[in-house]
């Protein structure tokens, strides 16, 4: 039910995030989603990659600084009010999100919410118990 | 463990009779230089002293000071008390500023500095059973050849590798099973780093001791260091202009600092600002005296390092005093909005952080009026989260440890890994960019 993102430290944006793509593209790495997180000084981007351990030392002998984290995917259709029931639902059950992030899928049916919730455990139960659609780590990499 | 001492004589005098041998050698030095030394002769003639004043150690505070610029000022040779025919090896400092300072030795004077450096390797524990990593640069420098000449004489295998080429370091210290690493403090780290780089466990090493010096260090990057090499960190002090390493040695069981070969070079502490001599105990401006050099002695060398002077007698059972170890120097104390700031005070803050490696730069700027100090700080993977929030509690934590313990706010930089340059000598700390 957890995705792996991969997670990169942007010392400065201008470039780096060029820098970070085309090294994943050398590499026939497939970038599923994508998302900077930024201050006035540093920003982190946040990556869904088909592979994830390659794109993780790929990068890392490159000099930059690589974390990687579980999160949750969730699959709503793309229309009106898709992402406002789950919204609903993690507010209901008090889900704490730390980030989120969303993306479309090739067919543009459905949208993909990424989440990064404090308590997985809990989040995953709850959104199963209302219904929701999460997606499997191999699901999510062939995206 | 007993102690091993190279003199035992000379280094467990009692004090009353190091301070008469100290004496002798003073007076024999005050007239050689007055009557050799013109610059010495000059500046004694200008106080108005002459060699007969000194009639005990007192009387050294009779005596002028000597600077580094006095050396600039005689360029090159002009401070030699022999001709140089006598002079076999010549020696020098780069200046960042100016002029390099050139020294010179004798036949004579070579002998003593390997003995005195003999005799820090052993107060640090090196036999000659060892294996002595000598990554001290060789060269113009005094570190590189002052501790091969002393590890020769101690007895010990010397691999002379110098600076530079951290992969081939280690590949030797696998394969000829090095124990004893002599370095920098900082280049030590670049070791340590490269060796995780490369897979290489600590534990698989042979090192025993490190005896790191050249550069002032802090007790937090001497656990660092020690955790991450696997050996016992020692602090060695020396300079250029007074003999080069092998001045003072840490022992291992002292915890207050360096024992100072007083036969050979007697210290003093001074108010930097007022040039006054302090009590024993009190924190200031290390000056130094040589008692037995010949081409090149000083009078009352003022080294710029900040320190103290201990005169108890050590558990290691050696009277010579100690000097604690040097955590600042005058000229690369920084005055941020009229606080007084050491380079190592920051290392101190960073390396008590948990996961903060300590390689870090420090940039003073100034806008308009205002000075503004940032503090530059490797994401090292320990330290790194994909949430900002976390990050920022980082850099505030380290703002606000530097601001209780230092005084100055500053701003903290996270920068990517490795784009703080590595040291292969002395690390560069600081970029001051105000030139006003
Ligand atoms: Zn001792």
């Amino acid at each position: 039910m957890r995705v792996e993102q991969i997670a990169v430290f942007l010392e400065n944006k201008s470039g780096r995030l060029a820098e970070i793509t085309s090294i994943l593209a050398d590499k026939s790495i497939n970038i599923r989603a994508l998302s900077v997180a930024d201050t006035a000084d540093f920003g982190i981007l946040r990556l869904i990659v088909d592979k994830v351990g390659e794109a993780e030392n790929v990068l890392r002998d490159n000099g930059f600084t690589v974390g990687k984290t579980n999160v949750i995917a969730v699959e709503v259709p793309d229309r009106t009010g898709g992402l406002a029931t789950v919204l609903k639902s993690i507010e209901k059950q008090k889900l704490n999100v730390e980030y989120m992030y969303a993306f479309v899928n090739k067919t543009g049916e459905n949208a993909v919410l990424i989440f990064r919730f404090d308590n997985m455990d809990r989040a995953i139960e709850s959104l199963q118990k209302d219904g929701f659609t999460i997606l499997k780590s191999e699901e999510v990499y062939s995206l | 463990m007993s102690t091993i001492y190279w003199e035992e004589e000379m280094e467990t005098l009692p004090r009353p009779g190091l301070e008469s041998i100290q004496l002798k050698r003073l007076q024999k030095l005050v007239a050689r230089v007055y009557e050799r030394v013109e610059p010495y002769r000059k500046k004694m003639d200008a106080a108005g002293v002459t060699p007969q004043d000194i009639t005990s150690l007192a009387d050294l505070q009779k005596l002028p000071f000597t600077v580094k610029d006095d050396l600039r000022d005689n360029y090159p040779f002009g401070m030699f008390t022999t001709s140089m025919e006598d002079i076999v090896r010549v020696h020098a400092s780069s200046g960042t500023t100016g002029k390099p300072t050139v020294v010179g030795y004798t036949q004579n004077d070579i002998g003593t500095w390997a003995g005195l450096m003999a005799r820090a390797l052993a107060c640090g524990g090196a036999t000659k059973g060892d294996m002595v990593h000598n990554a001290y640069g060789y060269g113009l420098f005094t570190g590189g050849l002052g501790a091969h000449y002393g590890a020769e004489k101690l007895g010990a295998t010397v691999i002379p590798v110098s600076g530079g080429n951290t992969k081939r370091q280690i590949t030797i210290m696998q394969d000829f099973g090095s124990t004893v690493l002599l370095s920098t403090p900082s280049y030590a780290l670049n070791l340590a780093e490269t060796m995780e780089s490369m897979g290489v466990a600590p534990e698989s090493l042979s090192l025993r001791v490190g005896i790191f010096g050249a550069e002032p260090w802090s007790e937090n990057m001497r656990e660092e260091v020690e955790k991450k090499l696997n050996l016992q960190a020692v602090d060695i002090y020396g300079l250029s202009e007074v003999i080069g390493p092998g001045v003072a040695m840490e022992c291992l069981n002292s915890s207050k600092g360096m024992h100072v070969f007083e036969d050979h070079f007697l210290p003093e502490i001074i108010n930097p600002e007022t040039g006054e001599a302090l009590p024993p105990g009190e924190k200031g401006e290390l000056v130094f005296t040589t008692l037995t050099k010949e081409a090149f002695p000083v009078i009352r060398y003022r080294t710029k390092d900040i320190s103290r002077l201990y005169y108890e007698t050590c558990n290691c059972g050696r009277t010579l005093v100690r000097m604690e170890k040097v955590t600042g120097r005058t000229d690369d104390m920084l005055i941020i909005r009229g606080v007084n700031v050491f380079p190592s005070q920051v290392e101190h803050v960073l390396v008590g952080v948990e996961g903060v490696e300590p390689h870090y730069q420090i940039i003073v700027e100034r806008e308009g009026t205002l000075d503004i100090m940032t503090v530059e700080v490797e994401v090292s993977d320990s330290i790194f989260s994909d949430e900002i929030k976390n990050l920022e509690q980082l850099t505030k934590r380290i703002t606000r440890d530097i601001k209780d313990i230092l005084g100055v706010t500053c701003k903290v930089k996270l920068v990517n890994p490795r784009a703080i340059q590595r040291s292969e000598g002395k690390a560069q700390r600081v970029i001051d960019k105000r030139k006003i």
